[in-house]
Formats: structure tokens, sequence, C-alpha cells
């Protein structure tokens, strides 16, 4: 009797050793710009995103104990770079998500690679991300620049805006962009007319909007980013000159900006974003849900990134019963990505995560019914045709 | 002489056990920034010149130094040596056109020219733009030292930084120093006493902008990377910000500023946009209240301690 009772103590007690084993802790880290340009587009919200994606994914029934940090990179490579070393060496992160702007998330993901973690972007444009410089641990998520270019010249001269005039931001990021956006327009029969180099940071552009609007181009491609972007476009407004029959497309501008703007001075630019709040049901639902948490704003698509990411992440991590960077990596690559946000999807071999795109076009004040109601589709760009070709990135990862 | 001899013994002993108290690759952006903020207390504490452009030696030398690791392949030890004369070349011709003029011209001088090095580093194609030259190895120090682990590189960032103070430090108390003193406090009077004043200015201002050099190469090899960080106006800032708050004219003051600058950077990163705020904050108070820096006011406490009877 004796002897049963204590084996039965030693069954519960391993029992409980093993049901102890499954418990797992996750760290996940949300680094982004919580203080500059973009600190509306990721900032906080990020963290609000990743912090759903925990309860939708029901972590903790699952036995997945998930903590989440987050930090500001001030836009500073060597600050985003530290960062993510401390929480790789010191903090017990296991995988960092969002991270905007191009030169951050470069450098993280080269932290990243060295420390043998995983590393989700969200935020940042560079396509360089899952080309040259890609690498076994990186995932890109949500868009970047080449899909930019893709959606807005190529489906653009589709819809009709077969005549280009650039106004270019002038250092490597606007050169590249305006590169990039030619040849897709070219591709797809479209002719660019001409472009002018602006200073960068600028803040006179109607010099340069006056050699647009005499160039009688159809559209006119905002080859610039933030605030020069915003100054172009508050600029183009003044001169009236997408009432005067010419469109402007706006190849790095986010909802967020134009929420900034407001709709009288951002009507009729079109643009291409991965995410619309307004799309479908469950996008409708889910930002919804945001917006209660993040003070009524709807999120933009670096929010829904970091969503879709993290529930993914999530998937992968309770398919292995790992958090083996490697392990996790090459399950996030076999299961196909399946959210209420980006719909399916799945990750390439050289980390591009691969979904729908959109055409966009402001709404004139008079067509919107309310508050961010901001966006009329123009076109979908499916999944196989938004983002650059396997072959075409010259990531090493792909033989 | 004798009490300085402790506070080395000191330093040094702080320096040695630091990394196993401290995250060391923390420890390390203070010694760089330390050695950064020293460089330009040497030539604002001690030579009275206030730059408003640091961050080009800084940051020309931090770009060099990175394209010679990572495109020509050099070892660490020549890289920082050419990243260092880089700065103190660019140093050499700023400094020329810049002493000719005093005061609040002067720091408008070293900012617009430090401005025409930011443009060129925006401009230029091997600076990489604004992604920076990244992904830069650590390679080997005199080819047998490997720097991959952090607790090697940090006791060489340790050697670099503390010999790069006690060159401050020689020079400071060197027949020169004392002179750099004197055309601080009084210039007509050094120049009616037959010193070529322009020529000890030119040479102090070579001088913080090699050390400013050396800090900027140092941090690439820490960091694997060069950035617009490095060049931007914003870092010309933060080295005033971190001199002022430890103490302008102290020996200790810079890098006292340095850990403390440093550290609420790092520490309070989850705050967000609050860094920023009580950066501010702290500065205010600093010259509010004791205008001599952190190590001033201690310094001065410490005499009036020692001259009050018992």
């Amino acid at each position: 009797m004796k002897l049963s009772a204590l084996l039965l103590v030693g069954l519960f007690a391993g029992a409980y050793t093993v049901a102890a084993q499954a418990e797992m802790d996750v760290k996940i880290g949300v680094l982004n710009d919580r203080s500059g340009v973009y600190a509306d587009l990721s900032g906080e919200g990020s963290v609000i995103a990743a912090r759903m994606a925990v309860e939708d994914f029901k972590a903790a029934d699952k036995g997945i104990k998930v903590d989440i940090v987050s930090a500001d990179h001030q836009n500073k490579p060597d600050v985003g770079s530290s960062i993510a070393r401390q929480w790789y060496d010191q903090d017990g992160v296991d995988a960092i998500f969002d991270v905007p702007t191009s030169s951050v998330a470069l450098a993280v993901s080269q932290v990243t690679r060295e420390k043998n973690k995983i590393f989700i972007d969200s935020g940042a444009g560079a396509a360089d991300l899952t080309g040259k410089q890609c690498s076994p641990n990186t995932v890109h998520w949500t868009y970047d620049t080449w899909a930019l270019a893709n959606g807005t010249g190529g489906a653009m001269v589709k819809q009709g805006g077969d005549t280009w005039f650039f106004i270019t931001a002038d250092y490597a990021f606007g050169h590249a962009l305006e590169r990039d956006t030619t040849a897709l327009v070219e591709k797809s029969g479209g002719k660019v007319l001409g472009s002018v180099k602006h200073p960068f940071p600028g803040s006179d552009f109607s010099s340069y909007l006056l050699q647009a609007q005499a160039s009688g181009a159809k559209v006119i491609g905002l080859a610039n980013a933030g605030g020069d972007t915003i100054n172009t476009i508050k600029q183009a407004s003044e001169f009236g000159i997408t009432q005067g029959g010419q469109k402007l497309a706006g190849l790095l501008i986010f909802i967020t900006d134009i929420h900034a703007l407001g709709l009288q001075v951002a009507q009729g630019l079109v643009l291409t974003e991965a995410f619309y709040w307004d799309l479908n049901d469950s996008t409708r639902a889910w930002s919804k849900r945001f917006a209660e948490k993040n003070g009524g704003k709807m999120p933009s698509m670096v929010h829904a990134g970091v969503y879709a990411s993290v529930l993914h992440y999530l998937k992968a991590i309770e398919a292995t019963k790992s958090k083996e960077a490697p392990v996790v990596m090459a399950k996030m690559k076999e299961i196909p990505t399946d959210d209420p946000l980006f719909g399916k999807g799945q990750v390439r071999v050289d980390g591009r995560v691969i979904h729908d795109m959109y055409l966009f076009e402001v709404k004139k004040p008079s067509e919107s019914k309310g508050d961010w109601d901001y966006y009329k589709l123009l076109a979908t760009i499916p999944a196989e045709e938004a983002f650059r070709p396997l072959n075409e990135g010259g990531c090493p990862l792909v033989k | 002489m004798k009490g300085y001899t402790r506070t080395f013994v000191i330093l040094a002993l702080l320096l040695a056990i630091g990394p196993y108290i401290l995250y060391p690759i923390f420890l390390m952006k203070v010694l760089c920034f330390a050695l950064f903020a020293c460089a330009f207390n040497l030539l604002l504490g001690y030579g009275g010149l206030l730059s408003f452009g640091h961050a080009a030696y800084f940051g020309m030398a931090s770009y060099v130094c990175a394209h010679a690791a990572k495109i020509w392949g050099w070892p660490p030890e020549l890289c920082l040596l050419l990243g260092t004369s880089a700065a103190g070349l660019l140093g050499l011709v700023f400094g020329a056109l810049a002493i000719r003029r005093q005061g609040i011209y002067f720091a408008m001088i070293t900012l617009a020219l430090a401005q025409m090095i930011y443009f060129f580093a925006l401009q230029a194609t091997f600076t990489g733009g604004e992604d920076g030259i990244q992904s830069v190895p650590r390679g080997n120090l005199f080819g047998v030292i490997n720097l991959a682990s952090d607790l090697t590189l940090y006791y060489v960032v340790a050697a670099i930084f503390l010999a790069g103070f006690l060159a401050i430090f020689r020079m400071i108390h060197s027949p020169f120093g004392q002179v750099l003193k004197a055309i601080r406090d009084n210039e007509p009077r050094m120049v009616s006493l037959g010193y070529r004043t322009s020529q000890y200015k030119l040479l102090v201002f070579v001088l913080s902008a090699v050390l400013a050099g050396l800090a900027g190469a140092t941090k690439v090899v820490v960091f694997q990377l060069a950035s617009l960080t490095d060049v931007h106006w914003m870092m010309s800032g933060e080295v005033i910000l971190i001199v002022l708050v430890g103490g302008m004219g102290t020996i200790l003051g810079p890098v006292v500023g340095a850990f403390i600058i440093v550290a609420m950077e790092n520490y309070l990163a989850p705050l967000g946009a609050w860094v920023t705020v009580i950066q501010g904050l702290v500065f205010v108070v600093c010259v509010m209240l004791f205008r001599q820096g952190i190590v001033g006011l201690f310094e001065r406490s410490l005499a009036r301690l020692k001259k009050s009877p018992r």
C-alpha cells in the first residue's frame, strides 16, 4: 500500500516535471521608432499589435509564456544594433520584430545572424534584406521598396498612367527608388519623360513641381520619403496639380501620413500598401479592436505586419516545441502563412513573405464617409506578382 | 600629481573589473564616447575653443576605418591608424581655417565645415548613403588577438581609451598645456608676451581632432558599422552635452559625463521619446545649478571640505 502510494506520488511528480518542461518561456522584442518620424507608423502601435497576437494565439493555454519588451532605436543604426546585442546577450530575447528604417534593419539583421536568433522585420523597406544582404535568420514581412515600386509603377501603367515624371530625393535611397520604378514602368509599357533631383532634406519644392507639371506627364512619381514626401504633397496641393488632371504617386507613404495630411491635401494621391483596415470583414474586425487599444487610431500596414508575424512565429514555436532559431525558421518557411489580415501566403527561402499588395487612391473629402475612410481600391496585385522574383534579388540563400 | 596617481589607479581598476559587473558592449560604448568627450574637452576646457563640428572628425575616422576594414580587408590596428590620421588631416585643414575667427564665428565655421562633411558622407558612394557601411569585420589585432570575443575587445578598447586619456593628461600638464590655459584665459596678454597663439590653437585643434578620430575608429571596431549618425550635427551636440554635464575643464568630467549620458540612452531606451526629454532636463539642471558639471561640483566641495577647520 505504502509502496503504491509512493509510486503514485512519483508518477505525479514525473508528470508534473513533464508539464513544467512543456511550459516554454519565449521573449520577443519590439524594436522601433518611438519618438521620431516613424513613431506613428510603428511605435507603441506595434507593441499593441504584438500583444494582440499573443492573446489571439492563446499562448498561455498552449503552455507558451510570452514576454514582450520594447525599445526606441531613434532611427540610428548604432543605437538599434547595440539594443539588439544587449537583448540577445543579456535579456534572453529570442526574436526581434518590426524595426522600421532600412539602415537600422540591416544592422539588426547582421547582429541577429551573428547571435543566431530570429529577426522578423515589418517596418523597413530595404529590399536588400531579402536580396544581396539576406540572412538565414531574417524574415521580411510587410512590404519592401521593390513591391511598392512594382505596385505603384507597374499597376499604375495598366490603369492608364503611362507617362511619368520623377521628383527624386538626391541621395542613394531616392536614386534607387527612381531607378527601380523606372524599370518597372518601362517594363509595363510606360514611358518616363524626365526627372528632377531635389536636395535632401528639402523644403521648397515649387520649382520641381512646376517642372513636373510642365512635363505633361500623366503621373508624377515622388521618389522621396518622410518629411520630403509630405512637403511635396502639400505644395502640389497648393499648385492644384491633381485637380489639373495629373496624378501624384507616392512611392513610400503610409496611411498615417495621409491621416496627418488630411484628405483635402492628399486627395487623388496614388499609393501601394500591403494592408488597409477597410479591406474585408476580418481586417475591419481586427482593426476595430486595435483602434480601441490605440486611442482610436487605425492600424498601419506595419502594425498589421507585426501582428501577423508574431502569430506565425508562435505557430512555428508551437509546432516545433523549440525556440532554437534554425528549427523555428525552417518551420516558418515550411508552413504556409495564414492570418486574418494578409490572408494566405508563404515565407520564401530568401526570407521574403509573399502576400497580395494593393494599389489605392486617396479619396476626395466628399467621398469619405468618416474618420479613417481614406482609400479606394484601384487594383489588387496578386501575391506571386507583387514581390521581386526569387532569382532576381541576388540572395546567396537561393540556389 | 600624487592625487592624480591615485585617480589613475582607481580608474584602471574600475576599467579592469568593469566587464564583470556591467555589460561589456555598453562599457565599450561609454569608453568610445568618453574618449571622444575627452578630446573635445581638451579643445573646449583647456583651449577655450568651442567647436560645434567635432562629429566631422569622429565620423570621418569611422568611415575611413570601416572602409579599410571591410573593402580593403586591413587588420584593425592599421584601420584605427588610418582612420585617426584621416581625422587629423581633416582637423589640420578645418582648424587652419577656423582658428582665424573667435567665439561664435569660430563655432559657426566649424559647424559649417562639419555639415559639408555630412553632405559628403550622404552623397559619396563609398559611405553607402543612409545605410552606412555595415557588417565591418572585427578582425585580428596584430594578426594574433581575435577580437570576436566581447571581453577581449573590451580590454583592447580599454587600453586605447587609457592611452588616449593619459596622452591628454600629459598634454594638459606640460608647458604646452600651461600656455594653452593662459591663451584661454587671456589671449592678448599671451600675444604681448611673444607667443604665437595661433600655432598653439592649431596644434590643440589637430590633437583634439586626432583623438576624436581615434574614438570614432574604435567605435567602428566595436559596433561593426559606420553610419550617418556619426557625422550628424547631433553627434557634435551630444559631445558638448557630455562635457558640460560631466564638467568642462576637468580631467575626469568627460568620462563621468559619457557614462551618465550613455547610461541614460541605454537604460531608459524603453521609455521611448522620454529619453530626450530627460536628457534635456538633466542638461538644464546642470547648467542652472552647477555650471562646472558634476566633477567640477565634486572637486569644489572636496576643496571646501579640506579648507574648513575642524
